[in-house]
């Protein structure tokens, strides 16, 4: 197995300032993914180990304060320390998922910085004492898939010392992508979350305890084992330090993903993203995440301590601006349908429950809704909430509430007067097609 | 020794006999699946627990012990 002992101590400003992860992307008109020879330029492969490396990659992790970029926000350092902790050879799970529909940023990392993801999975493999790693891709992104494909390749041939990495493609569900569906599919199974406990950090892959980590994050862990964890901290907030990547759409004329500091004011993200109409709202966390009125968005900081505090999120950063001339009701109903098709189908509280959401939006949408509706909706979301094998329902069910509350005077109106004029204008999200029932492999 | 009930959701097709034999700590939602109280239980609502969780039929039910 490799084994890398940590860089010699750099000092804080010796990495890239703004953009960090994005500067690893390369130039922003080329599409072709940076080879092993221009990635080493930048990140040379670190020094053979005498000693304790285990100890020194998940100490300079928990020193740099790094968390989950893939929606949970938990500690990377205490992920990777339960663990290295777990008993037995862990195994190393990297989510490429990305099912989301308004975040593009894994699928750029993949195809752009493969040899970036790479490092990060590879360290994270020496940090916790693995042997083997998987790459876990929709594969309907086949340019990430191939990316990351050709790099593996790029390395056994240039007879880099690495562990057995292997890419392992999902059907393009959006629960794919939940740690314990990505741990069943690499044992032989179904794309579908399992019960929990055992959470995978616990029991994973073969029954070992695995470390799912999302693309982005391990990025990072590359970067702070390269530059330090002092590096890492120049940017960001003390809870929350480093960069952070978006992907911008709706609304905006510079739509895609960039980069900044966790905690930058969202007025200033919107601003440099150039509105291209009157915001009305905004959806943070993407599908999966929450609406926030336009006032809010004046005010909130791109950080989970603040978002928080007014009931929402960063998730997996995806930022998409709602333009006035859109409902806001119809745009929820339409997601609401949508995550309802992408139920694994397995608990009936998700499959009944979100499947009478999206119902009850769409008759609120059309203006068809009564007070009995809004009843109804109201206790479907407390009903649902909590009580799926996993945390899918829930995301739905925070969804709702939030359109409830940011479009409150809409819901008035289509409920007094019927749909507004916003209902008759091309949506502003965009829903995938969805893949048909059987596509759990 | 206390306990409480767990719910498998997945192996769960709410066919609703817990709900029937424990309406102390069993409801059912509008589709008909068991929202379960998590509160630890003893005597003889336990007793009952035990009953609702050996007639369900794919075995979604289980005690655990309340530590």
């Amino acid at each position: 197995m490799i084994t890398h002992e940590l860089p010699p101590p750099a000092p804080p400003t010796a990495g890239p300032t703004l953009p960090r992860l994005l500067t690893a992307v390369g130039k922003q008109h080329t599409t072709s993914a940076m080879s092993l020879v221009a990635h080493r330029a930048t990140y040379p492969m670190p020094p053979m180990a005498r000693r304790h490396p285990m100890e020194s990659y998940i100490a300079a992790i928990e020193q740099a304060g790094l968390r989950g970029r893939g929606g949970g926000g938990f500690p990377t350092g205490r992920k990777l320390r339960s663990v290295s902790e777990g008993g037995s050879r862990p195994v190393v799970l990297v989510n490429g998922s990305e099912g989301e529909p308004a975040s593009a940023k894994d699928v750029l990392l993949m195809s752009r910085a493969p040899h970036l993801v790479l490092d990060g999975a590879l360290l994270a493999a020496v940090a916790v004492g693995a042997r083997e790693v998987f790459v876990c891709i929709e594969r309907t992104h086949l340019g990430a898939v191939r990316a990351m494909e050709d790099a593996i390749l790029e390395r056994v041939q240039a007879r880099e010392p690495m562990v057995p990495v292997r890419v392992v493609d999902l059907p393009p569900r959006y629960v794919a992508g939940e740690e314990t569906a990505l741990v069943h599919v690499v044992n032989g199974g179904e794309a579908r979350p399992t019960l929990t406990p055992p959470r995978p950090y616990q029991r994973g892959v073969d029954g070992r305890p695995t470390l799912v980590d999302n693309v982005e994050t391990l990025c990072h862990l590359a970067q702070i084992i390269r530059w330090g964890p002092a590096w890492f901290r120049t940017q960001g907030n003390a809870d929350e330090p480093g960069t952070m990547l978006l992907t911008l759409g709706g609304a905006v004329t510079r739509k895609g993903v960039c980069e900044i500091p966790v905690g930058m004011s969202l007025h200033t993200v919107l601003s440099s993203a150039e509105p291209s109409e009157e915001i009305a709202a905004v959806l943070l966390g993407g599908y999966y995440g929450t609406w926030i009125t336009a006032a809010e968005a004046r005010w909130a900081t791109m950080d989970n301590a603040y978002l928080r505090s007014i009931g929402s999120g960063l998730g997996c950063g995806a930022v998409v601006a709602l333009p006035a001339s859109a409902c806001g009701l119809c745009e929820s109903a339409r997601v609401l349908t949508w995550l309802a098709g992408e139920t694994a189908g397995q608990c009936g509280p998700c499959v009944h429950g979100l499947a009478a959401i999206a119902g009850g939006m769409r008759e609120l949408a059309a203006g068809q809704a009564d007070l009995r509706t809004l009843q109804d909706l109201h206790r479907w979301g407390g009903q649902v909430e909590g009580r799926g094998a996993c945390s899918f329902p829930d995301g739905a069910v925070r969804l709702l509430r939030s359109a409830l509350r940011v479009f409150n005077s809409d819901v008035a109106r289509h409920v007094s007067h019927g749909p507004c004029t916003g209902a008759r204008r091309a949506p502003v999200l965009a829903i995938p097609k969805s893949s048909g029932p059987k596509a759990w492999r | 020794m206390s306990f409480r009930l767990r719910l498998d959701p997945i192996a769960c097709d709410g066919r609703g006999i817990c709900a029937d034999l424990l309406p102390e700590r069993i409801e059912l939602d509008d589709w008909g699946y068991p929202i379960i109280d998590p509160a630890s239980m003893t005597g003889v609502v336990l007793e009952h627990a035990r009953r609702a969780v050996a007639a369900c039929p794919v075995l979604a039910l289980q005690l655990e012990i309340v530590r």
